[in-house]
């Protein structure tokens, strides 16, 4: 019996792969556990054994083949003895059927990104801009601060040798050595606390948590020792350093690798919390992150690792801290949101655009300090306001924004202002259950129009 | 009952258990200059010391007040062991630490008051005073926060590639937390320039080590993770600074991290507000009587006939005078600005 090899899932989010390479050709004798293939997977590449003994009967996707759906036909293992010939059952151009058979949940997959382009007004004219990954921003980010100060490195685990969890430490290894690129042991309390010192004593480290969800280990050496030696000491010891890593709902991981922090880490005096959406913002922010003194909260989006935004290819670009951007102008209702959930607000406005609502989107990029100026302009405009969380309701950055706005702009409002976010349940595993969790298109669509007095409940 | 210090034991790692031995501790030697400044050093704190806990009891310091008599000569020795460029960190129980480090005792008395003259502007208490100036890195209220801390200390002089090495202090309460290994498995990982001082003064807070330590000879703790380990008399001065000064060496030959069991005792409370009702007065009597870092010295001085009666209780005078002049400070120097408030939150960009 011939064997049917069609491209593995080998991350939760991965949906397509790249065939780096074959490592066998047609015709080679194969035993279980040979490698057959590299294939470059949204965080890595991995290597591809065989389950099963025979002979390589035929190759399906060349080397070097980009976008491979997961589930796709790749490869047919003979058994000694047959040939292609005899089996007459496989159609060797089935892709789209396979796809169709082995497509990722829904949950899963993530649309494109709407592309955010930055405002010409700070950049030198006849500027233009790489289409570059959110991965490959945060990368160029932290090697251009590294080649400008020596004293900036980064640790974490699996940043080196590994090329990071997430692919987004990748080739910083080669360029600037184990001295500056650190893998730590799994031991966050700890390599947290290490660079807290490190940082008091001048240095600016960058530390990767694989997750946000493993900065838990270390919330005492970010609260406590981070955020408040600066204030305890009266302004002598600094703690210039960044946290960064993935944060929010990845998927199907369940609930201990689902959840958004930014409010917690929003709550603390002392610390800058920043949570960007595109490409251009991820770069700019994480320089300036950087260069920063004070101890900065990067949060990152699993889910827009892999998305390609323009970035300005100038010199040293940057991004303040503390700088709302309204990404897409309108005059019917304010969206406010960060990270991921801005993708949501501007699908959302896209699609009310074709029934009349014209929606305005801010993009709040920094969570601390909040720039309320830049969402206090926009409901003076508009007097509705929806927020946009990928993440829990209770003691949310929404909740933040809703209660400031009713203190500082009650009498610009025309309706109450409405948090849309992902339900007050620990993440499901289950694919239907996780996408009732995450904030939906459909409620999005729902509050705008209740705001706008335009069906739903109204 | 009490624990005398016992003589001095180390343990080298990789080898089988039965290589804890005990060493001949040789009688550390010092010149008569140096045993005449450790001498003024532990009065200065013990008076120091004193002086706060009158305070306290007068409502002039708030919160928490952890004080350090008795174990003066542990950090008294450590620090005659160091040198410009070296980073020391220690837990809450900070104060002679912050004076051995040459801090001006007026700045840090008005730190305990609460004033705007204080070494942290007011805003840092008792328990969290810093000066870069003099490489003192906290005064750190976590318990066994600070031992990540000063191993990145540490992290940045290996980075630097100067020979400085990082003096992590802390007491034997913070041994059982778990960022202490992990902090020595880093440590002896990249071969980090930290000297671990465990300052075990028998009691964390109103629990002995043998009601929370499954292993009490603290020294063996870092053997799974290949760092050497050496128990000394910390009351005594000359033994800390001798075993002070072989720490210091390995390190800067690149050859730490090091880990130093102090064994001493705590006169006082946990803190001010203890009534240390977890141990007898005998046994607080009978170290103080025998044990006790100032007299041994004291002894010394006089039976070498380096100074007589008169000499030490002139020096008793100065010093009084100066923690006199320095509670005079602290408490006619004014409360921080309202404004003060909201400065130093974030570094201004």
């Amino acid at each position: 019996m011939s064997v049917e090899i069609l491209l593995p899932a080998m991350s939760p989010t991965m949906t397509e792969g790249t065939i780096a390479k074959w490592t066998v050709k047609e015709g080679d004798k194969l035993s279980a556990g040979d490698i057959i293939a590299e294939i470059e997977t949204d965080k890595a590449t991995m290597e591809l054994e065989t389950d099963e003994d025979g002979i390589m009967g035929k190759i399906l996707v060349a080397d070097g083949a980009e976008g491979i759906a997961v589930g796709t036909l790749i490869a047919i293992i003979l058994e000694e003895g047959e040939d292609l010939g005899t089996i007459s059952t496989i159609n060797l151009n089935p892709r789209e059927e396979r796809i169709a058979e082995n497509k990722p949940s829904e949950a899963q997959a993530v649309s494109a990104p709407i592309n955010i382009v930055p405002l010409q007004d700070d950049l030198p004219e006849g500027t233009t801009y790489n289409n570059i990954t959110v991965r490959e921003a945060l990368r160029d980010a932290m090697a251009e601060e590294m080649r400008l100060d020596d004293t900036v490195f980064v640790m974490g685990e699996e940043v080196a040798e590994y090329q990071g969890a997430y692919k987004v430490t990748q080739n910083l290894l080669a360029e600037f050595g184990s001295e500056r690129v650190i893998d730590t042991p799994i031991t966050e309390h700890g390599f947290t606390g290490l660079a807290v010192g490190a940082a008091m004593a001048g240095l600016k480290p960058i530390v990767e948590y694989m997750t946000f969800n493993f900065a838990m280990q270390a919330m005492d050496h970010i609260v406590n020792s981070a955020a408040k030696t600066n204030y305890m000491s009266g302004g002598q010891i600094r703690c210039p350093m960044v946290f960064r890593g993935p944060n929010g709902a990845a998927s199907r991981v369940g609930a201990q690798h689902s959840q958004n922090y930014a409010s917690w880490f929003a709550h603390i005096p002392g610390l800058i919390v920043i949570a960007p959406y595109s490409a251009a913002d991820c770069k700019g922010l994480l320089k300036s992150a950087i260069k920063s003194e004070n101890p900065v909260i990067f949060l990152e989006n699993e889910m827009v690792y892999g998305q390609s935004f323009d970035v300005p290819a100038v010199d040293d670009y940057t991004v303040p801290i503390g700088k709302a951007a309204v990404v897409r102008t309108g005059s019917d209702v304010t969206l406010i949101s960060y990270s991921i959930g801005v993708k949501f607000a501007l699908e959302a406005a896209e699609k009310l655009a074709l029934e009349g609502i014209d929606a305005e989107v801010v993009d709040l990029r920094t969570l601390r300090p909040l720039d309320m100026d830049t969402v206090i302009a926009s409901v003076q405009k508009t007097n509705r306001a929806v927020c946009i969380e990928e993440g829990w309701i209770s003691c949310s950055i929404s909740s933040e924004i809703s209660a400031r706005l009713m203190e500082d702009a009650f009498d610009y409002l025309d309706a109450p202002v409405i948090r849309v976010t992902n339900e007050d349940v620990p993440m499901p595993y289950a694919a239907n259950l996780e996408k009732l969790a995450v904030v939906s298109q459909e409620r999005i669509i729902k509050a705008i129009k209740s705001v706008c007095y335009k069906g739903g409940d109204q | 009952m009490a624990k005398k210090p016992s003589p001095r034991k180390s343990v080298k790692s990789g080898k089988p258990t039965a290589r804890r031995k005990n060493v001949k501790a040789k009688t550390p030697e010092a010149t008569n200059e140096e045993l005449i400044e450790y001498y003024k050093t532990m009065l200065m704190m013990r008076r120091f010391e004193e002086k706060a806990g009158q305070m306290y009891g007068m409502g002039l310091i708030g919160g928490f007040c952890h004080l350090y008599i008795g174990q003066e000569a542990v950090v008294t020795g450590i620090q005659a062991a160091l040198k410009d460029g070296d980073s020391i960190l220690t837990s809450y129980r900070d104060h002679a630490h912050m004076l051995a480090c040459g801090i001006d005792p007026k700045i840090i008395l008005a730190e305990l008051t609460g004033r705007a003259d204080g070494i942290s502007s007011g805003k840092g208490g008792s328990m969290h005073m810093f000066s870069v100036e003099k490489g003192f890195f906290g005064g750190h209220g976590i318990v066994g926060a600070q031992v990540p801390i000063g191993t990145g200390l540490a992290f940045a002089h290996k980075y630097r590639k100067s020979d400085n090495v990082s003096v992590t202090y802390f007491g034997d309460g913070a041994v059982n937390q778990g960022q202490v290994y992990e902090s020595f498995n880093m440590a002896r990982l990249w071969n980090l320039p930290v000297i671990f001082i465990i300052e075990n003064n028998q009691y964390a807070m109103g629990t002995s080590l043998e009601r929370a330590s499954s292993e009490i000879e603290l020294y063996r703790r870092g053997e799974s993770f290949k760092i050497d380990g050496e128990m000394v008399d910390g009351m005594d001065v000359l033994a800390v600074k001798e075993a002070a000064d072989r720490a210091v060496a390995t390190c800067r030959q690149g050859k730490g991290p090091v880990l130093i069991e102090m064994k001493t005792y705590r006169y006082r409370g946990h803190s001010m507000s203890d009534p240390a009702k977890y141990r007898s007065k005998e046994e607080v009597s009978k170290m103080r009587s025998e044990s006790d870092p100032i007299d041994q010295i004291k002894r010394r001085l006089l039976d070498g006939k380096l100074l007589s009666e008169d000499q030490l209780k002139k020096i008793d005078k100065e010093i009084k005078a100066v923690v006199s002049e320095a509670a005079e400070f602290a408490q006619n120097s004014p409360e921080p600005d309202p404004s003060e408030l909201y400065t130093d939150i974030l570094v201004a960009e």
